[in-house]
């Protein structure tokens, strides 16, 4: 397999990772040290790689902060080195990526000797077993309901058995890879069981130079021997404080790597340095200088304990282990072999086999643990002439034990504050190998033992995954639903520009040639004001409140009086929450006795429903009311201007639209253009106003159908911007907007709503604390600025006051206005109703505006043109 | 992710589900009885227990109906579901 490093074409093999193939090729430097510019190389052989992070071109893509170590080999592999950190591809991630979701009775993590015996048990019990483990080269068969994921990381555990796999499936085929294949899939399981089978990581020890490439933990190049065939040096020194490391060295020296020399802690012997520049040429031994040009590491064992950690799990240090090991597993987790402290092979496979068959209790204690506490050696003094900034704790994050010395030194005592004070462990290998040795250092530092010191708190993802993967198909278009009326068709057709109002696309306005937005709503509020416009309302929330008690029930939710609103009418209404503050408005018709049609802010519909559901259901289960949202069911074209009526009456001859007979806040049932229709005399913009409601089928006819009859009288569609200013000029509110959930009714002039005579509703015994009838509480005001202000400016009352000057409010709208030729805002001003005819100040970026406060309805005070 | 027990569905993915805040605090049978310190504390003032909390969930994407769950804020462990109604177990 031919593969390019660095521009430098070489060759690997079939099974190879990156770093298999590099030592293979001999390439020693893989890429620099994040701050230091140190060269590096590899030192791990898995998931716990520090310092060989490459660059590689993919299918979708350049990939930053890959670690060689997990990177399969494929023919036309083209990768680089990197200085620590790596940067992401500006264009878009052109891959694919799926979501799965599975049960099982038990899952097991990794497959090692622990998790292929948790694995055989519970399929041998009958439980339904999946198995995820992150190496391909590790595997056990599928038979029955077990099922094997390879290639799989779970990089997350959860409450109640969840657990997030990472599988990857194409990255390793390089070219080979089927197209239209997902890239990677996350699985979603929620399992009965979880056996973590997760292994342990061989710790580094903090010498000298420790970061020269050729240092390299005893176990992974035990690894590049065993599963690679890959020889990663020729002489070697091994430095350990266990018997793996010596079990490591043999299978070295029978791969023909000449042992010169041995430093065995255990014996009182260390090693204190490396020696080298661009690669380790000899190590200190005690006080000998050995040439070779591999430096064996073994410095103890770490259980992969991540997972449970971030399951709640707790850990304890177990001296016999050398290691945290698990505590207390949560409900539904066990753990297994080495990830248990366990490293004797016939006791992980017996742990194993109790964990998968479920008699193993939780947290259980390791089968066989050895006697005697393990030999600990975390930092080695340098020697004269070097210093213990060559001593590197975290390879990744460039952090050494004078470091470490540093903090202490400025009185940090906590893991979690040495943690973020020398950002070890921080990285995006998170401290694997660099944790605990950060902790023992610490100790000694501290003069504490280890025990004391718990480890920082492990977070997912265990190991880094693309955003691309987490986000799967929800991206773009299918990021969220997209909800559009029957009539969108046509806005599109005639050029509307869009405004998102929840999931909703709303027309925002629509521009002839050339017209930008505030030319555009000039002439739609004029044609509204001066002739007849139309507007799709369908997005309005509409929820049918059916029941013998659906007038008591409204009337215990809503401020006004619903039951003295007849049947065939509608009327204006605020909800408020049990704190008093406005939660949404809207118009209700009485359609009969026990039935009301409750319309809602566009955006709040589904948050009204669930408001009425909740005190229906948790409150007052004894009311005999049903509520059902039927938003999609009606198509509403509002008809708006003085010569409304003329469109209307044309549309429906058989309809009397006279304001005798069809008076304001009226509901008739009737025939417009030939669809059975309900028509409402409701206004949001103070002019005569007919809202027609059909089946939503027929919307694009009922449209078609003004569209047709109101051509004569200069017909214009408006958008929700115009709207916007229609209501603000008559000082209509919008929910949302010039509320924001610390607004009474009583704050917006409002008082009028709120029924003073039915009895209690929720929000009613509110509005009487203390709070909430305070004088100088934020009031409803209009303004007349010099210029139009934008949404949000503060206002002050004296510009010239020290800083900082006290806010006095805000505004909450603002327009210009085609009625007024002005601009015009709404705001929120403290005791705003006692300052009618004053004026406050805008303080804006470069100058600061003078505005004039006024009654907040500045169109037609007198509702004269709400009939026409 | 909790596996939340509905007591109409079943269990489900916690994602289902809106959570209520705590459970057995009634709307005041007549609220202006209470002076403002009590008011106050009726919309304001929940319990923060470290241990089993009675609390209110909607299985919001599924049968749309609240419900009572007992959990173990420190473990996550659900203890108890029951209906709007039933007395806490």
């Amino acid at each position: 397999m031919r593969f390019t490093f660095d521009g430098v074409e070489h060759a690997g093999r079939a099974g190879d990772t990156l770093a298999a193939a590099l030592l293979r090729a001999g390439v020693d430097v893989v890429g620099s040290s994040i701050y230091r510019g140190r060269p590096r190389g590899i030192s791990g052989a898995g998931a716990e790689e520090p310092n060989g992070l490459v660059q590689v071109e993919l299918g979708g893509g350049s990939e930053p902060m890959l670690r060689a170590t997990e990177v399969e080999l494929f023919d036309g592999l083209a990768a680089r080195g990197l200085p620590g950190r790596g940067a992401l591809s500006p264009a878009p991630d052109s891959a694919r990526y799926d979501k799965a979701y599975a049960h099982c009775d038990v899952l097991v993590v990794g497959c090692g000797p622990a998790g292929r015996a948790a694995a055989e048990a519970a399929a041998a019990g009958g439980a339904r077993v999946i198995v995820a483990e992150s190496r391909p080269d590790r595997a056990i068969a599928e038979k029955g309901e077990l099922r094997m994921l390879g290639r799989t990381t779970a990089i997350g555990c959860y409450d109640a058995g969840y657990v997030v796999l990472a599988e990857r499936r194409t990255d390793h085929l390089g070219a080979a890879a089927p197209p239209g294949a997902a890239r990677e899939r996350l699985w979603h399981v929620r399992a009965g069981r979880v056996v973590l089978a997760t292994g342990a990581y061989e710790r580094p020890i903090a010498f000298a130079g420790n970061d020269l490439p050729g240092v390299m933990l005893a176990s992974a190049a035990r690894t590049y021997v065993e599963r690679f065939g890959v020889v990663p040096g020729r002489r070697a020194v091994l430095f350990t404080t266990d018997d793996s490391g010596h079990a490591a060295a043999a299978v070295l020296a029978d791969a023909g790597v000449e042992l010169a020399a041995v430093a065995d802690a255990r014996e009182g012997v260390l090693v204190r340095a490396a020696e080298g520049e661009r690669r380790v040429t000899g190590a200190l031994v005690g006080d000998e200088l050995v040439p070779c040009d591999l430096l064996l590491v073994a410095g103890g064992w770490s259980p992969a304990v991540h997972l449970l950690s971030q399951a709640q799990g707790t850990l304890r240090w177990d001296a016999g282990a050398g290691g945290f090991v698990p505590d207390r597993a949560p409900d539904g987790y066990a753990v297994a072999g080495a990830a248990n402290g366990t490293y004797d092979h016939d006791a992980c496979v017996a742990e194993g086999a109790a964990a998968g068959g479920g008699s193993a209790r939780n947290g259980s204690a390791p089968l066989r643990r050895a006697a005697e506490p393990a030999t600990l050696v975390w930092a080695v003094e340098p020697p004269p002439g070097r210093d213990w900034e060559e001593c590197f704790v975290d390879q990744q994050r460039d952090a050494t034990v004078a470091d470490l010395r540093r903090a202490t030194g400025a009185g940090l005592r906590s893991p979690e504050h040495v943690k973020r004070f020398t950002t070890i462990g921080t990285a995006n290998d998170q401290g694997k190998t660099s944790g605990v040795v950060a902790l023992g250092v610490l100790a000694e530092l501290l003069g504490c033992d280890i025990a004391d010191l718990g480890p920082t708190t492990f977070r997912p993802p265990f190991t880094p995954v693309s955003f691309g993967l987490l986000a799967g198909r929800d991206r773009g278009a299918l990021s969220d639903p997209v909800r559009t009326t029957t009539i969108h068709p046509w806005h599109v057709e005639h050029g509307a520009v869009f405004e998102d109002v929840g999931q909703w696309k709303r027309p925002w306005f629509y521009p002839r040639d050339g017209e930008d937005m505030d030319a555009a709503v000039l002439r739609e509020c004029a044609a509204a004001r001066a002739a007849v416009a139309i507007m799709d309302a369908s997005t309005l929330g509409q929820i049918d409140v059916q029941g013998a008690d659906a007038e008591t029930f409204l009337n215990r939710l809503y401020t006004g009086d619903f039951s003295k609103l007849a049947v065939g009418r509608c009327k204006y209404g605020l909800l408020c929450s049990a704190d008093g503050m406005v939660l949404d408005d809207g118009v209700s018709m009485r359609l009969a006795p026990d039935r009301f049609l409750v319309t809602t802010t566009t955006g709040n519909a589904a948050k009204v429903l669930d408001w009425f559901e909740e005190w229906l259901q948790t409150e007052w289960p004894e009311l005999r009311v049903h509520c059902t949202s039927v938003t999609e069911q009606w198509a509403t074209v509002a008809i708006v201007g003085p010569r409304a009526r003329a469109v209307v009456g044309a549309l429906a001859p058989a309809l009397d639209v006279s304001n005798a007979a069809f008076p304001f806040m009226a509901i008739r049932d009737a025939t417009v253009a030939g669809l059975p229709a309900r028509v409402c005399r409701v206004s949001f913009s103070g002019e005569l106003a007919f809202e027609v409601n059909v089946p939503a089928w027929h919307g694009p006819a009922l449209w078609d159908a003004v569209w047709a009859a109101g051509e004569p009288h200069g017909i214009t569609p408006y958008g929700t911007e115009t709207m916007h200013v229609l209501r603000a000029e008559k000082g209509y509110v919008i929910v949302g907007q010039d509320t924001d959930g610390t607004v009474t009714p009583q704050d917006l002039g409002l008082s009028w709503m709120v029924s003073q005579r039915k009895g209690d509703f929720v929000g009613r015994r509110s509005h009487r604390r203390a709070d909430t009838q305070r004088g100088d509480r934020k009031q409803l005001v209009g303004l007349l600025p010099e210029e139009r202000l934008p949404e949000g400016a503060q206002l002050v009352l004296d510009p010239g006051a020290p800083v900082p000057v006290p806010m006095a409010g805000f505004v909450t709208s603002s327009y210009d206005s085609a009625a007024l030729g002005r601009p015009f805002a709404l705001a929120l001003l403290e005791g705003g109703r006692e300052r009618h005819g004053e004026t406050v100040h805008a303080p804006l970026e470069d100058r600061t505006v003078a505005a004039r406060v006024v009654e907040p309805v500045f169109y037609d005070p007198e509702g004269t043109r709400r009939d026409g | 992710m909790l596996l939340v027990p509905c007591p109409y569905c079943g269990d489900r993915d916690e994602t289902e589900f809106a959570y209520g805040g705590q459970a057995h605090v009634p709307y005041p049978a007549d609220p202006d009885a209470l002076d403002d310190a009590a008011w106050g504390a009726y919309l304001f003032v929940r319990d923060n227990p470290k241990g089993a909390f009675a609390e209110r969930w909607v299985h919001s994407a599924g049968c749309r109906r609240w419900f009572n769950v007992v959990r173990d804020t420190a473990t996550h462990r659900v203890q108890a579901s029951y209906r709007i109604g039933e007395p806490a177990p």
